[in-house]
């Protein structure tokens, strides 16, 4: 079971970097579809860096500058340009997708060196991982998968506890209150919407570098799209997108840990569960109807000043 | 920013609006050739090889035909839900349903005459893809659920499912192990017409149709005030519900019939790949066509155009497919870019007075 | 003395495309006074003041505060010299708190702490008088009490310069006052104060000068005390109007749309309408009274079949109306207009021209499924031709049209079908005095006609001045039913903010 709940965190890591990126991007007002697209990007640049370097702090360095560049183009038509979210959201998914194949086809089969590798390795935190049960589960990962449990610490003291935080979330959910009260409206979609983008590609890197260190095509598999699922499934919230993330990172899992159980059920048939589920949680959060729980209510409107 | 003025425009002549599209345009092909060039192709060459590739025999244009009868179908079917404001990214899931249920039609009933058979799959394709599309619709009209992520998820589910039966309980014992569901009879498969199978009539028609439908019709009058003003249409005394309903299943319904016809004329089969991208694609062309069925029609060969060019390059000049896909990718950012410049003016100001208000102050 | 003067603007202009909305505005406002700015809807009030906010840039023009020249580039700047501008639509965060609505766009820790705030807040409170609770969340409070907090968030800046933007439309007269009381208490402290109106009567009350606007420019700065209404109003249109409504009286006037004990919930299951009774006659017009927000919304909605009542009837021509569809009710003569706050959006569809909003409500007694256009064209030209619309032709949106003018369009084709019921809502809403008149012309003439008119609007002297009898609405329950002629404006206050009147008033 242990095994079972760890490989599951491995699972889901990269959907956790990629669902805590594209809620800062949309709790900021803007809805960016093109998550697949930036984790394929920094997927794609991440192995790039990795395999002519072997240095992992370049190689995700590239990743988050691939998803950060992917999610800056966004950025421009969508805030200076005005231009429907939704469209350039799916653009950029059909551009990443296009870009990677394009860099990346004469790296199919390529494997990353040993010890870019091994910086991946598992590493035991002293003390946390001895806990019963869950010390093993969640203390015996790779710097990773760390990396992203701090990443969502950050995030949510920086939305809740910080004055920055507040502004964004103004931003998010009344761009017009914000900017009367002294705002550079602007200036936080672009950070924010950027800043999702580097963890996109994060997100994406992680399937390049450490899941299955072996270039191929299709690395990311629509995990994007269940990021963009993930962000509402999370009611927004950091915190709840880490356990989100895990959830659909075991669902994803499960077909096969069923079969190694002797129960035969076909793997395309438990794909679906998350799918299905994230239908139903959309419908249930629809039904409750919280204030709080609902989308920020600025979503993928863009703001303009001397509107008449 | 302080500088740049940005006022909305009121009124833009069409000539000036086709100006900036084509400026756009242009730009993009040479930033595009741009990028090409540091890869180390010769960006030219591309481009007219991609032409070449499109039209340039007519095998070729059978197939850029062959790629644009999809395209033209899906994008009527999301052009019905655009109108309405109902932003129905489901479209590969309701293609892949309707081809599934095509496919049951073709395997099952596989000995009734041709035109019957062709007929009975019709149907069924256009009603499995609205049923696709009428869950999240209903769920929509019934109580406000969010639609793209609800179609977004129901294109994996449909997708997975084919991949299931074509993995499971349709797969066909003569393939010997590979996982692959039986192909048609000859009976399923629709004739050619010209040299090109049947779809490309069904297209016109339906370019036709559909543009009658959204300008002439009763229920298309509605459709479009609801996209434009959701209370306005209450107001009227419209049954918003029934329409929203109503819209989704003729959306859902053309891209079922997309399925139909891909698994009956290309395929032969069906595949969980039989929607190929063109559910993503077809949105992006409904949109830059501005939702107007003519124009639709023209924005679907040029991208079927690119499409082909692409596959060309692959085959002929073993230079990767994707850069059509880069190509595609940078002329879709500047057109969306280019929009801004249609709606506000842009003009250089202050420049000069910033100057001459200090000097006035030092005077 | 310089420093009396808190804000200059000299020779401001400022064009939207082809509309020129300010042009060479002249405005001088003072430390300690109550400046009012005046002028019909569309005269370029807001227009100006928002370049005092920093939202809009002059394209000419100077502007000086406190003797100093100044540019803003953004809200940032203005809220930096001490300006602070309470807008009409209130610009707050729902799903925040009061506190958080303040500390937004403040420098300061990095962490948010909360006592620090909490007494600052408190210490606003007492000086100006104003009450807030801090962790109570937008979206749940009243509308005077975004009011409040907007008022708070922004002295919380630090602002010495107040500028409301017609914050009377949205609250009763009891809370008018309320209000009144703060401007004349922050006077006192030394503010400068800058109201917005195109209110006459408050104008009189409260400022010492006015401005006058007219049409985008300023037509002078008069001292309050030593000027008429009348003067005013000469100075905002331009010329002399009689400002006398005609109202006539009907022999006979029978019994028409019967409205009995109705009840409808809202969604959240609380009551809209509470146990509403009352008889609208034929050759009446019946206002309704009320603070926005009291029902009327649902009480057209609910007469006109768009949303079900969960209790009681509305009869009409011996039938019960409830439980009908819209479209029997609009195929029964009843037909309704409701003007929102953006004047499209429920009535009219904006990017479709006149021809097509026609059609909104005629294309279901066409027959087929084709959409017949032909019979909407000569409507439209008659009613254009009739109503006097100025537009270059039936064939433009009607969102490029003028407020003035987009309200006739609507008007004009509930009144071109010939009801036996006409329900309007905010009928006159921004519009300018010589517009608002040819309302009332068109509505006294419905009346004159037979047709029972049901009137909903915000300004209690136009619903003195044009309807017979006045029904006043408060919190969905009905408070009284009144004789205009009988019946003081205080009163009609009084019964919309939830209480009774002793004596005795007209019969429902």
């Amino acid at each position: 079971m242990e095994v079972f709940l760890a490989a599951a965190i491995v699972a889901g890591t990269p959907l956790l970097f990629a669902t805590v990126g594209e809620l800062i991007t949309e709790k900021s007002g803007s809805i960016n579809l093109g998550v697949e697209g930036m984790m394929l990007m920094g997927a794609c640049i991440g192995f790039v860096v990795g395999l002519a370097t072997g240095n992992p702090v370049l190689a995700l360095g590239g990743a988050a500058l691939a998803g950060a560049g992917g999610a800056l183009i966004f950025a421009i038509l969508t805030v200076t340009l005005r231009a429907n979210q939704v469209v350039t959201g799916l653009t950029l998914t059909i551009f990443g997708t296009g870009f990677t194949r394009f860099v990346g086809q004469d790296m199919v089969g390529a494997v990353i060196p040993g010890e870019l590798r091994t910086s991946f390795s598992k590493v035991e935190l002293p003390g946390l991982s001895d806990i019963p049960f869950f010390g093993p589960v969640f203390f015996r990962q790779d710097v990773f998968v760390y990396l992203g449990y701090i990443i969502v610490i950050l995030v949510a003291i920086y939305m809740f506890r910080t004055r920055v935080g507040l502004n964004m979330r103004a931003v998010g959910e009344n761009s017009g209150a914000a900017d009367a009260s002294g705002i550079n409206v602007a200036l936080y979609k672009y950070a924010h919407i950027v800043l999702g983008g580097a963890l996109c590609g994060l997100g994406g890197a992680y399937l390049s570098l450490v899941t299955v260190p072996i270039w191929q095509v299709d690395v990311v598999g629509g995990r994007g799209w269940i990021a963009v699922a993930l962000v509402i499934f999370a009611s927004w919230n950091p915190i709840k997108a880490l356990f989100a993330a895990f959830l659909f990172g075991g669902l994803g899992i499960l077909g096969l840990r069923l079969q190694s159980m002797g129960v035969h059920v076909s793997q395309y048939l438990v794909d679906m569960i998350p799918y299905m589920a994230t239908i139903l949680i959309v419908i249930i959060s629809t039904m409750r109807n919280r204030k709080e729980g609902m989308p920020p209510s600025d979503l993928s409107n863009p703001y303009f000043r001397e509107e008449r | 920013m302080n500088f740049i003025k940005i006022t909305k425009r009121d009124d833009l002549p069409r000539n000036k609006a086709i100006l900036i599209r084509g400026g756009a345009i242009l730009l993009s092909l040479i930033c595009a050739g741009l990028v090409m060039l540091v890869f180390g192709l010769e960006p030219v060459k591309i481009y007219t090889e991609i032409i070449n590739g499109s039209l340039g025999s007519e095998m070729r244009i059978k197939q850029t035909i062959i790629k644009a009868i999809p395209l033209v179908i899906t994008s009527l079917g999301i052009l019905v839900a655009f109108k309405m404001k109902f932003w129905n990214i489901g479209a590969e899931g309701q293609i892949v349903m309707g081809a599934m249920a095509a496919a049951y039609v073709a395997l099952h009933y596989g000995e009734t005459p041709k035109p019957v058979l062709l007929l009975l799959m019709i149907i069924a394709s256009m009603l499995a893809g609205g049923i696709w599309a009428f869950i999240p619709a209903f769920f929509k009209a019934k109580m406000g659920t969010n639609e793209t992520i609800f179609t977004l998820m129901m294109n994996y589910i449909a997708i997975k499912f084919v991949t299931y039966l074509q993995y499971g309980p349709w797969k066909d014992p003569g393939a010997q192990g590979f996982p692959k569901i039986a192909q048609f009879g000859d009976n399923a498969v629709l004739p050619t017409v010209f040299g090109v199978h049947a779809g490309w009539i069904i297209a016109l028609i339906l370019v036709a149709l559909m543009y009658i439908f959204i300008n002439h019709t009763k229920k298309g009058y509605e459709i479009t005030v609801v996209g434009e003003s959701l209370e306005t249409a209450r107001y009227a005394g419209m049954n918003i519900k029934s329409i929203i309903i109503t819209a989704m299943l003729i959306s859902g319904g053309l891209c079922g019939l997309t399925g139909m016809i891909q698994a009956s004329a290309i395929e032969r089969t069906l595949t969980s790949g039989i929607s190929a991208g063109y559910g993503f694609t077809a949105i992006i062309t409904a949109w830059l066509a501005r939702l107007n069925a003519i124009a639709v029609l023209v924005v679907c060969i040029l991208f079927a155009m690119l499409i082909q060019g692409g596959a060309y390059l692959q085959i002929a000049m073993n230079v990767p497919e994707s850069v059509a896909s880069l190509v595609q990718g940078s002329v879709l950012f500047f057109v969306l870019g280019s929009d801004f410049f249609i709606q506000y003016k842009v003009s250089l100001q202050g420049l000069f007075r910033k100057k001459n208000a200090e000097e006035g102050r030092a005077a | 003395m310089q420093d009396k003067v808190a804000i200059q603007m000299k020779d401001i202009s400022k064009a939207f495309g082809a509309v020129k909305a300010n042009e060479n505005i002249n405005l001088s406002v003072e430390n300690g006074e109550i400046h009012a700015l005046l002028g019909e809807n569309g005269a370029g009030k807001s227009t100006l003041m928002n370049m005092l906010s920093g939202i809009y840039n002059p394209d000419g023009g100077t502007i000086s505060i406190y003797g100093k020249e100044v540019k803003f580039n953004s809200p940032k700047d203005s809220i930096r010299m001490g300006i602070g501008m309470i807008h009409q639509h209130f610009k707050l965060v729902d799903v925040l708190t009061a506190k958080e609505n303040i500390v937004i766009g403040q420098k300061g820790s990095f962490f948010t702490r909360g006592k620090e705030l909490s007494r600052k807040v408190r210490e606003i409170s007492d000086r100006y008088g104003l009450d807030i609770n801090p962790d109570k969340k937008v979206y749940e409070m009243s509308v005077g009490e975004k009011q409040t907090l907007e008022i708070i968030k922004v002295l919380y800046r630090g602002a010495k310069i107040l500028i409301l933007d017609e914050p009377t439309a949205v609250l009763t007269p009891q809370e008018i006052k309320r209000l009144f009381q703060i401007l004349r208490n922050m006077k006192e402290e030394g503010c400068a104060v800058v109201i917005i109106t195109h209110k006459l009567n408050e104008v009189m009350e409260i400022s010492d000068r006015v401005t006058v606007l007219r049409k985008g420019n300023s037509i002078g700065t008069v001292e309050t005390a030593k000027v008429e209404v009348s003067n005013l109003i000469e100075m905002m249109v331009g010329k002399k109007v009689d400002l006398a409504i005609k109202k006539e009286t009907f022999a006979d006037p029978k019994p028409l749309l019967d409205v009995d004990n109705l009840s409808v919930l809202d969604k959240d299951k609380k009551p809209a309408l509470d146990q509403v009774s009352f008889t609208l006659n034929s050759g009446e017009i019946l206002g309704v009274a009320g603070v926005a927000g009291s029902g009327q919304k649902e009480l057209c909605e609910t007469i006109a079949g768009l949303i079900h009542a969960d209790k009681g009837r509305i009869f009409f021509e011996g039938g019960n109306i409830v439980g009908k569809t819209p479209r029997d009710i609009i195929r029964l003569g009843i037909r309704m207009g409701f003007i929102p706050e953006d004047r499209l959006g429920m009535g009219l569809v904006g990017t479709m021209d006149i021809v097509h909003n026609l059609i909104l409500k005629d294309y279901q007694s066409q027959p087929g499924i084709f959409l017949k256009r032909g019979p909407c064209v000569e409507k439209a030209n008659k009613i254009v031709s009739r109503l006097d619309i100025s537009t270059p032709d039936i064939y433009t949106p009607v969102k490029r049209l003028s407020g003035g003018n987009i309200q006739k369009v609507l008007l004009g084709r509930e009144i071109d079908a010939a009801p036996k019921v006409l329900i309007t809502a905010y009928a006159v809403r921004g519009l300018d005095i010589g517009a608002s008149y040819k309302i009332y012309d068109l509505l006294n003439e419905q009346k004159s006609r037979g047709v029972g008119v049901l009137f909903i609007g915000e300004d209690i002297d136009v619903l003195m001045d044009l309807c017979d009898r006045i029904v006043v609405l408060c919190g969905g329950k009905l408070t009284g039913i009144v004789d205009p002629t009988q019946v003081t404006k205080e009163e009609i206050g009084l019964l919309m903010a939830g209480g009774t009147l002793e004596k005795e008033v007209a019969q429902a």
